[in-house]
């Protein structure tokens, strides 16, 4: 080995070392604030209910885990799929599946017409799309409330232009769901997709005209597949929240039907039940990284691809 | 020798200093959220010359688990009655012996030998109420002492009632209403219970806990729900009328008890006795409209308050509530998985 190829291999050691070293605040509070809680948890889920809430500590049972997939039939006994958690947990994720896409429909012209703008105006437009995380989650929800009651905003002035002549019922639907839940998340999906777009070169765009391609299909072949990270990241960003969403439904929706979130608040309080409600929360955690992983390995595969 | 007397008597001044602070010292109390009359804690804090800090849970579980996982630095909890056994049971609770206080004579009878804390050895009433019917009477003009209005709704009222999300109260009333005692686990009248909660919920509005608003701004019709809050409404709204469930209902009792770790023990206790004073209790009830168990109260109450019926039942109303105690954690388990499926 030459002399030139081992100072240049004992400074990327060097190199690697001082990163670890960097790095080493962020992993230990990582460390600390994340995998210890979430081990705490996994521990809970394997643990003895205990009669009045909490466990019994260092009695191991795999009951908590048993009840997230199967239930013992209350009225006659026999051992079958726990229907109710697989329809809560089909409902939210549905829920938020549809919000993601909601969103995606609004976000995706909001964050175009934000990257064609004057770069003074874009600033002017990214910073308002962020105003609202100023406030807090619960507040905004409320304030949503407002709007759509029935002697709300909506309702007011259309009864005052005359087009309706009752209120309409807004409140404690789904629409209320995904309105608010639209409303909350939008600058999520709004955000990622703007940083894609304004990286887009519209010289090619002109050379799809160019190759007199229309509108539609400048759009689906040339915009959306280089905005495709931003896509991804955005609808990822605004679906795992969505998933453990807890306020809005609760609040906007009525509270009559139970969402993850609400299922896993009633086995840590009136349920008496922690073991299932940490199952419950750790299966939710799979099911998010389930999805990470999906679009990591997704991501990876067509990094090569791609030559930008 | 003069300098060790100097050195004496400033230790002793020292001591006395320190002596004198205690006595002013603080008291922590951890307490349902906007329950607590900022009027009577402040009495309290210039009578005693103690600082009162005063932290928010909103449920009985959120307090046990808190207090349960230690560090809290409380003094003073206030747990319902259906809880009061548990936080004995786990030597969570201080004997503090409220019965020996001075003020203890002016406890109402009734609420002396309860079964929750049979002759009050550890703690003394905060306030009463229970869980019942909520009606606005230009939608509805029947009877509100009945369940039917939310298990049964008639078709005035469908579509526009909302259920306090409380899974102890809603199965209670759905039990006595199909004719159960409360804690039963018979699985054929659990089962009608189970059928009666789905076959009515699609005809409920919300489960929402922001039923006094609401009813006072008509967007509800019906509530089952607490008669505080109903009370509350009524005032901002005469349209809202409350009915005591003739087939039954649940009643609560907040009771006010020391800690077993609290730091501030003797200010707790003069809190103890302090609020047991008539004049005390009623400050309490007008803050936060319900009923406080205290002889000679209702004089020092609001005039709105002295003659409420939502707190003040009569003997028949009175007769067809009761106490909701802690079911056996089988019996939890049961109505828990009940409730799932009704709300999923």
């Amino acid at each position: 080995m030459s002399d030139a190829a081992r100072i240049a291999e004992e400074a990327r050691r060097a190199d690697i070392r001082t990163r670890w070293w960097l790095t080493a605040p962020a992993l230990f509070i990582l460390f600390i604030a994340a995998v210890g809680p979430l081990f705490v948890v996994l521990l809970f889920s394997l643990m003895v209910k205990g009669d009045y809430g909490d466990v019994k500590y260092w009695q191991f049972s795999t009951d908590g885990w048993f009840s997230v997939f199967f239930e013992r039939d209350i009225f006659d006994d026999t051992v079958g799929l726990a229907q109710a958690h697989m329809e809560i947990l089909w409902r939210s994720v549905k829920l938020s599946l549809i919000t993601t896409l909601l969103t995606l429909l609004v976000g995706f012209p909001t964050a175009y017409y934000i990257s064609i703008q004057p770069p003074k105006k874009r600033d002017l437009l990214v910073f308002m799309i962020t105003i609202p995380f100023w406030t807090n989650i619960l507040i905004r929800t409320f304030a949503m409330q407002e709007v759509i009651r029935n002697e709300g905003v909506i309702n007011t002035l259309l009864i005052w232009a005359g087009f309706i002549e009752r209120p309409i019922q807004i409140m404690y639907t789904d629409w209320a769901i995904f309105f608010g839940m639209v409303y909350v998340y939008l600058p999520l999906m709004v955000l990622p997709l703007y940083a894609s777009m304004e990286k887009i070169d519209f010289r090619l765009v002109e050379a799809g005209y160019d190759l007199y391609a229309g509108r539609f299909q400048v759009l689906r072949r040339v915009i959306i597949p280089l905005v495709k990270p931003g896509i991804v990241a955005g609808s990822i960003l605004v679906f795992i929240p969505s998933l453990g969403a807890y306020v809005t439904p609760r609040v906007l929706g009525g509270g009559k039907n139970l969402m993850l979130g609400n299922l896993i608040d009633l086995q840590f309080g009136q349920g008496k039940n922690w073991p299932l409600g940490a199952a419950l929360s750790i299966t939710l955690l799979v099911i998010v990284t389930v999805a990470l992983l999906v679009y990591v390995r997704n991501a990876s595969r067509q990094g090569g691809g791609h030559g930008h | 020798m003069k300098r060790l007397l100097k050195a004496a008597i400033a230790g002793a001044a020292l001591l006395m200093s320190a002596g004198a602070a205690l006595a002013d010292g603080e008291l922590n109390i951890f307490n349902w959220g906007d329950y607590t009359s900022p009027e009577m804690i402040k009495k309290f804090e210039e009578k005693y010359k103690v600082k009162v800090t005063i932290t928010d849970y909103d449920s009985n579980d959120t307090a046990l688990a808190k207090v349960r996982a230690g560090g809290h630095g409380f003094d003073v909890v206030v747990p319902s009655a259906n809880f009061v056994p548990i936080w004995i049971k786990e030597g969570l609770l201080l004997e503090a012996r409220p019965d020996q206080m001075e003020n203890f004579k002016n406890v109402d009878e009734r609420w002396v030998n309860v079964d929750w804390d049979p002759g009050r050895r550890y703690t003394v009433p905060w306030q009463w109420g229970l869980t019942g019917i909520g009606v606005n009477k230009t939608v509805y003009s029947g009877d509100p002492n009945t369940s039917a209005i939310f298990l049964d709704p008639p078709p005035e009222l469908q579509g526009k009632i909302n259920v306090a999300p409380e899974m102890n109260d809603v199965m209670y009333a759905a039990i006595r209403y199909l004719g159960g005692k409360w804690c039963t686990d018979d699985k054929e009248l659990l089962k009608k219970v189970h059928d009666k909660l789905k076959e009515a919920k699609p005809k409920w509005l919300a489960m929402d806990y922001s039923a006094y608003e609401k009813m006072a701004a008509r967007e509800y019709s019906a509530v089952y729900y607490w008669n505080g809050a109903m009370l509350r409404a009524r005032l901002k709204n005469a349209e809202v009328t409350f009915g005591f469930p003739k087939e039954g209902y649940p009643f609560f009792m907040d009771s006010v008890a020391i800690l077993k770790d609290a730091k501030n023990v003797e200010n707790a206790k003069l809190f103890m006795n302090f609020i047991m004073d008539p004049e005390n209790a009623a400050m309490i009830s007008n803050f936060a409209k319900y009923a406080n168990g205290i002889k000679g109260s209702d004089k020092f109450m609001d005039k709105e308050l002295q003659d409420a019926p939502e707190i003040h039942p009569t003997a028949e109303q009175v007769a067809a509530g009761e106490f909701m105690l802690p079911c056996a954690p089988e019996v939890n388990d049961i109505y828990t998985k009940i409730w799932t499926d009704v709300l999923k």
